[in-house]
């Protein structure tokens, strides 16, 4: 038995049913990044005056991966320009070009993980803060790139000109706690990996569906093109949303 | 839009082939303006917020601003709204409700926030 409207429209809605089927997908998403954002907003003002992080994350960094993001989402839309154009090489070559740039957006978001994961905020018993990366471990002290303040709170604005950083070793015999900049680490990391963890396995997703459609699924356009077709653009207006959801976070996460 | 086989054959397929291949090439130079526009629209984003408005709430704004400008090209034009049926609008229009809802508890549940609130940073 096959599987009713998945080329003709149905009678009552106008649509094809996978297409239906994405929106009201996509109407979840949006309500689950949406308290997400909430949690955001709600924690942001409700924090202490200058204990809100500001230039912790990487700006040209994350600008690059925004570029990304959107050069990936025109060339999924081209991607299925290219099958309504009849074109299947120019298909292939676009959603190649796409999971290359998911591929180039997953490393550049591992290497600003790796980089939060390697950064230290150490207390010393006498009550002073260091931090930095550790560039050197042995038994008795510890070599950090980083810095010692007086107060935690110095370490929260970045944006500020006069911070320098240089080697500072740290006898370990000085310190009294040590915690790395991970999800637990305050507020601001556990809404950061949180909202950024749920948007690059989002990107993982669609990556695999889009490979799918690329490599073996792409046999459907010998024997149903419309299909297929159809298949792509599903596949396409997830990707937009999870380009969409990027282009809200990149400038509430990274530059507010 | 009518999609033929790639085996298919004859006039009047390709005369029609001929008028869909017209209208996406129409449609591709408009995704190609949209992308510069995102690109634009991301440098101009990462441009305001260096500049000092002299009231951080401002910064907020029209990074908001320019984001939603992005995100209504988006979903216009690559995601298709500009032209989609009725059906999906009323999806939407339903989402756009409850998420507003989402937001409005958000900013009432700060408006009661507690006066005496105890911090762990004594404020």
């Amino acid at each position: 038995m096959d599987i009713p409207y998945t080329v003709e429209a149905r009678p009552d809605t106008g649509l094809y049913n996978a297409k239906v089927g994405i929106w009201l997908f996509l109407a979840s998403e949006v309500m689950l990044f949406g308290a997400l954002f909430s949690a955001y907003i709600l924690l942001r003002v409700g924090a202490p005056a200058g204990y809100w992080p500001e230039g912790w994350l990487n700006v040209p960094l994350g600008t690059l991966n925004t570029m990304v993001l959107i050069t990936s989402s025109i060339t999924t839309v081209m991607a299925w320009a290219s099958l309504k154009m009849h074109q299947f090489g120019r298909f292939k070559l676009f959603h190649a070009i796409t999971l290359l740039m998911a591929l180039t957006f997953l490393s550049i978001k591992s290497y600003e993980y790796h980089d939060k994961f390697t950064h230290f905020e150490i207390l010393l018993k006498d009550g002073r803060f260091a931090d930095g990366h550790i560039i050197e471990r042995a038994p008795d002290h510890i070599v950090i790139h980083g810095r010692i303040v007086n107060d935690e709170k110095a370490l929260y604005n970045l944006h500020e000109k006069h911070i320098q950083l240089k080697e500072v070793t740290i006898q370990r015999s000085q310190i009294k706690s040590m915690e790395r900049y991970g999800p637990w680490h305050n507020t601001y990391c556990a809404l950061y990996f949180t909202l950024t963890g749920l948007h690059a396995l989002h990107v993982i997703g669609g990556a695999i569906v889009i490979g799918f459609l690329w490599g073996p699924g792409s046999k459907l356009w010998e024997t149903d093109p419309e299909r297929f077709t159809n298949r792509v653009e599903v596949s396409g207006l997830f990707w937009h949303f999870v380009d969409l959801v990027w282009i809200f976070l990149f400038p509430v996460l990274y530059l507010l | 839009m009518e999609i033929k086989s790639p085996a298919q054959t004859g006039s009047a397929v390709a005369e029609a082939s001929h008028e869909d291949f017209t209208e996406f090439k129409q449609h591709v130079h408009r995704y190609l303006f949209v992308f510069y526009a995102l690109l634009f629209g991301t440098l101009a984003t990462v441009g305001a917020s260096y500049i000092p408005w002299g009231n951080h709430e401002i910064n907020i704004g029209v990074a908001l601003f320019i984001a939603v400008c992005k995100g209504s090209l988006v979903a216009c034009y690559f995601m298709h709204l500009i032209s989609e049926r009725r059906l999906i609008y009323g999806i939407l229009m339903f989402t756009a409700f409850f998420f507003l809802g989402l937001m409005f508890l958000t900013l009432s549940a700060y408006l009661n926030f507690p006066l005496d609130t105890v911090t762990p940073y004594g404020h």
